[in-house]
């Protein structure tokens, strides 16, 4: 058996793959949030609670109405999306024109009117949700046992990311957006409803927390804190990447959830703190994170 | 000395302060005693105390103290598990409030925080929701009783159990804080003793992991025969989930050492089945237990009550019942007297039978291992649990001798 | 002679009768604690609302102040003054060291590099054997001061706590008032014209960084000191995020915003524990409407309304 760092091989190629399943949620939240930065210029820390909503709202819908799991997977993300809708137009727009801060703290007392309500209604020791049957099981890799439902979101994942990635990179809506983040009033002028772009995109970003939070809600357990676990990490990887840069935030994303990854096997109580060690690494080395523009 | 003279100052600061103390005090003292419930309402904790526990005292308030004419208000409040917060609310509602009994306050570091305010104050403390057995250790206090379990009860229960069904070497998942640490040293130390070898643990960081695989496959690679989780909570309840998920429970027998009814109900049974798990109640064991849940069930239907909130239940009465036994005032005035009261008159109620209180502070309740049903075998809500181990409650706790309480005189 | 305007001269006086005769309507314990967080936030508001700089790891210089005021007073049976003038200089000594790393940055980074230094000193606490992990270092002895002065009453410790207040808080006026505070004020509005004017930028903002680390350092370690116990909650995010809040709430950049804020958010914790699951709905509600409809502060929209500088 080969052994690396003491370990042996295929336990450490195992935990490089569980890592980067872990990094799969990590890019999707953490583009969400580039993309929320990008456009709105608002730092959205709600996105924790929104991602929470799209596991109730999928619970909710196989609960109440018998719906499953790969109707909830569009209906989900549809009807948190509606919701983000309606919170950019009556509440964040006011913001638009104010310091980061205002918008943090707006969705930070959102998010924890969010998490609270879903606290009263629901409890807090979270609700049961299967793994739809086709993809039970798990497949052996030689190295390690696969569950199938992890290869499926890692793969829904990357899907998800690179589309994004493309819409915005790739296309003249995304050429739209952009142009609309780099000078407004010249967009508007062309005849672009920059408003409603803007409002869309909050609402796209809001969809993509509720598309992780139904792919999250068969292996973690729907819960109202299910998503502020996660929130610290995902906002020291949009960091690290760059503040608002889509393809930064994807790539670290996953690169994060492989050295936590590594950190649980060598020192698993760190495991939780060696994103900000990198945070710390990267900011000093390069202000504006991995992918950032220059100021 | 010291202790006495603080108390009168602080009385006669307070009552020269009267006048502006509001409707709240002139309330208090309208009711011959007063009840305080801390616990979680918000965070983690919140289903297996929270607002069930309140309802649960209450509930013993309704059928003894209504039946005998003495005047009883509970009220509570949310700790938010923060010790320092604890400390400062327990503090107002001594001074200020006129609390007389302080229950449940689970959460280890916060049940350990306030047992020193307890003890200046001469007050009365009921814990039922911590697990810590510190707290009848070398942390023990004659103002305090344990009520309803403890780290090393579960260890014992569940942990020798598997042991004695072969499982002899183990592997520990552990919360990265105190409880967890002492939950996974309580249950090494009893597989030791009884021939078993621990083959490794992951300590991971406690609050904030949602993802257990990795540390999943690092225990099956240790080739143990169990996996023991030493957390509570949601992480439980997300551990089984994932151990379920990697198909762990194939190769490993899963111990889980602390778990409550309310956390196989969040899991679902489809998941949960075949678990062995210890609690000192459940509401289905007995014609009594059941016609106790069949009170209280229909103001907390979505949270039956677990044992921590028969613990609330239990503890309120035998307390009320010693307050009745010695008079309110008596009660009031000293909080070790009624203590040492309540260890000399025989505990007996709906939810845990007979018990004793031992002079470290123990209530000795009985364990019971139980094992969660298969689907198929539940008939209806909350039918979840069969009994498999009764320990009886002489039997289930750490000896006497071996908690170095100061109280235990050698 | 600290440098106030008439109106704060009257405000001031105001805030020193409420703080005498508070202790004999409300219970000093509690208030004791809104001080404590008021002398934090004044500390953070000298940061924010005069240099400009948003630290979110501000929990990591109160929590450490807390942490070694107790561990001195329990183990080491220092006097209250010595144990709390250490909390004070650890909070300065450990803000000198992540200050020098993070100064440079400036906007949302500094914040996030503060966030993640934070994030550090909280590990070290969870894993370091003296902070006594998530127990935290309990039962510590109030002691006494100047070796005569027993804290262990309420009513001793209040004054003692008012006075640590009162010192911190004139000493921070004093610091916005004297010419280094003009060049801070100077650097906040305009930094590349303070830098060819000849002053070195960085250093000023690195004093005042400390000078903020070591008052909140003492705001820690006097909380340690009433309350007889040092907890992981101290170093916990958070806490920064919650001296964040407070200060905004009480009046970002206002010299008596921060206490208010102070009284505000003690009051929410306190009165609003009996509320159950519902306390956090009603604290996210309460700083949604503080950003929607009074976003200058409590403090700020008074001073706003009676064109004042309060």
């Amino acid at each position: 058996m080969i052994m690396i760092f003491g370990i042996p091989g295929p336990l450490l190629f195992g935990q490089l793959l569980l890592g980067l399943i872990n990094g799969a949620f990590y890019a999707m939240l953490s583009l969400g949030l580039a993309v929320i930065f990008g456009m709105l210029n608002i730092i959205n820390f709600a996105h924790g609670a929104l991602f929470m909503m799209g596991a109730f709202v999928a619970w909710i819908l196989l609960d109440a109405l018998g719906i499953g799991y790969f109707p909830s997977l569009i209906l989900a993300p549809l009807i948190v999306g509606a919701f983000g809708v309606v919170l950019e137009r009556t509440i964040i727009s006011r913001l638009y024109k104010l310091d980061h801060l205002y918008g943090l703290l707006l969705t930070f007392g959102l998010s924890l009117v969010i998490e609270g309500l879903f606290r009263n209604a629901y409890g807090s020791s979270g609700l049961p949700y299967r793994i739809p049957d086709i993809l039970q099981g798990a497949t052996n890799l030689g190295f390690m046992y696969m569950p199938n439902y992890r290869g499926w979101v890692v793969l829904a994942a990357l899907v998800v990311c690179f589309s994004t990635w493309a819409i915005i990179e790739k296309t003249s809506l995304g050429a739209t957006l952009r142009a609309a983040t780099e000078n407004a009033p010249l967009v508007q002028a062309f005849g672009v409803n920059v408003p409603r772009v803007v409002t869309l995109t909050y609402g796209a970003g809001v969809a993509l927390a509720a598309f992780a939070g139904v792919l999250a809600a068969p292996i973690y357990s729907v819960n109202p804190n299910m998503g502020s676990n996660f929130i610290n990490t995902v906002f020291a990887v949009v960091v690290i990447g760059g503040m608002g840069s889509i393809l930064g935030s994807i790539v670290t994303g996953f690169g994060l959830g492989v050295i936590e990854g590594l950190t649980k096997v060598f020192y698993p109580q760190a495991s939780a703190t060696v994103v900000f060690l990198v945070m710390i690494i990267v900011l000093l080395a390069r202000p504006r994170g991995l992918f950032g523009k220059a100021a | 000395m010291t202790l006495s003279r603080r108390s009168i100052l602080t009385a006669a600061a307070a009552s020269a302060l009267t006048v502006p103390a509001l409707p709240r005090l002139a309330h208090a003292q309208s009711a011959a005693i007063k009840i305080g419930v801390l616990n979680d309402q918000s965070g983690p904790y919140t289903n297996t105390g929270g607002a069930t526990s309140v309802i649960c005292a209450k509930q013993a308030v309704q059928e003894f103290a209504t039946a005998q004419g003495l005047s009883v208000e509970v009220i509570s409040a949310d700790h938010q598990n923060k010790p320092d917060l604890a400390v400062s609310i327990v503090r107002q509602w001594f001074d200020r409030d006129g609390v007389d009994m302080l229950l449940d306050v689970p959460t280890s570091s916060v049940a350990l925080a306030v047992q020193s305010v307890v003890r200046e104050k001469n007050k009365v403390y009921l814990n039922s929701g911590a697990a810590s057995s510190a707290l009848t250790g070398e942390q023990c206090s004659p103002n305090f009783i344990h009520w309803t379990y403890d780290t090393f009860m579960l260890a014992k229960s569940t942990g020798g159990a598997m042991v004695k069904a072969g499982g002899t070497s183990w592997y520990f998942l552990t919360a990265d804080y105190a409880f967890g640490k002492q939950l996974q040293s309580d249950t090494s130390d009893l597989v030791k003793a009884a021939g078993g070898t621990v083959a490794g643990a992951s300590q991971y960081p406690f609050p904030g992991t949602t993802d257990f695989s990795s540390f999943l496959v690092q225990a099956q690679a240790s080739k143990a025969k169990v996996i023991g989780l030493a957390n509570a909570g949601g992480d439980t309840v997300n551990s089984i989930k994932q151990i379920n998920e990697f198909g762990i429970n194939k190769t490993m027998k899963v111990a889980a050492l602390l778990m409550f009814v309310t956390d196989v109900h969040a899991l679902g049974l489809d998941v949960a089945a075949g678990l062995n798990l210890t609690e000192s109640f459940y509401w289905d064991l007995n014609d009594k237990t059941r016609a106790f849940t069949n009170r209280v069930k229909d103001k907390t239907p979505k949270n039956w009550p677990n044992m921590v909130h028969a613990g609330c239940y239990s503890a309120t009465l035998h307390y009320l019942k010693t307050v009745h036994d010695m008079g309110a005032a008596e009660a009031k005035k000293d909080g070790v007297a009624t203590i040492s009261r309540m260890k000399a008159m025989p505990v007996e109620d709906d939810c845990f039978g007979k018990t004793t209180i031992r002079e470290d502070g123990r209530n000795l309740t009985p364990a019971y291992l139980f094992e969660v049903k298969k689907p198929s075998e539940s008939k209806g809500p909350w039918d979840y649990f069969k009994q498999v181990v009764h320990t009886p409650g002489e039997a289930a706790y750490r000896p006497l001798a071996d908690g170095h309480c100061s109280l235990v005189k050698a | 002679m600290f440098g106030f305007s008439r109106p704060q001269w009257i405000a001031f006086l105001v805030m020193v009768a409420l703080i005498v005769v508070s202790p004999f309507v409300l219970y000093p314990v509690f208030l004791m604690r809104v001080l404590c967080a008021a002398l934090f936030a004044c500390a953070f508001n000298l940061m924010l609302g005069y240099v400009g700089l948003l630290s979110f790891g501000h929990a990591a210089f109160f929590g450490m102040g807390s942490y070694v005021t107790a561990w001195t007073m329990k183990f080491w049976h220092l006097d209250a003054f010595f144990a709390m003038a250490l909390g004070g200089l650890t909070g300065a000594a450990l803000g000198l060291v992540l200050g020098y790393l993070a100064i440079r940055r400036s906007g949302i980074y500094f914040a996030m590099i503060t966030l993640a230094l934070a994030q550090m000193v909280y590990f070290f606490c969870l894993e370091a054997p003296f902070t006594g992990g998530e127990d935290g270092i309990q039962q510590v002895p109030r002691g006494h001061l100047f070796g005569f002065i027993d804290l262990s009453n309420d009513m001793t410790m209040y004054w003692v706590v008012a006075a640590v207040f009162l010192g911190g808080f004139l000493m921070i006026h004093r610091i916005i008032h004297s010419p280094f505070g003009q060049v801070l004020k100077g650097i906040r509005e305009n930094e590349p014209r303070a830098t060819s004017l000849g002053y070195r930028t960085d250093d000023y903002k690195l004093i005042a960084f400390v000078l903020s680390c070591g008052l909140s350092g003492l705001a820690g370690g006097t909380k340690a000191l009433v309350f007889g116990i040092a907890t992981l909650t101290d170093v916990h995010y958070s806490t920064s995020g919650e001296v964040v809040l407070t200060t905004l709430l009480g009046g970002l950049g206002t010299v008596f915003g921060p206490a208010m804020g102070a009284l505000i958010v003690m009051s929410m914790e306190n009165y609003l524990a009996q509320a159950g699951a519902w306390v956090t709905v009603i604290q996210g509600g309460i700083f949604m409407l503080c950003v929607l409809a009074f976003r200058r502060g409590v403090i700020g929209e008074i001073a706003n309304w009676r064109k004042l500088t309060l």
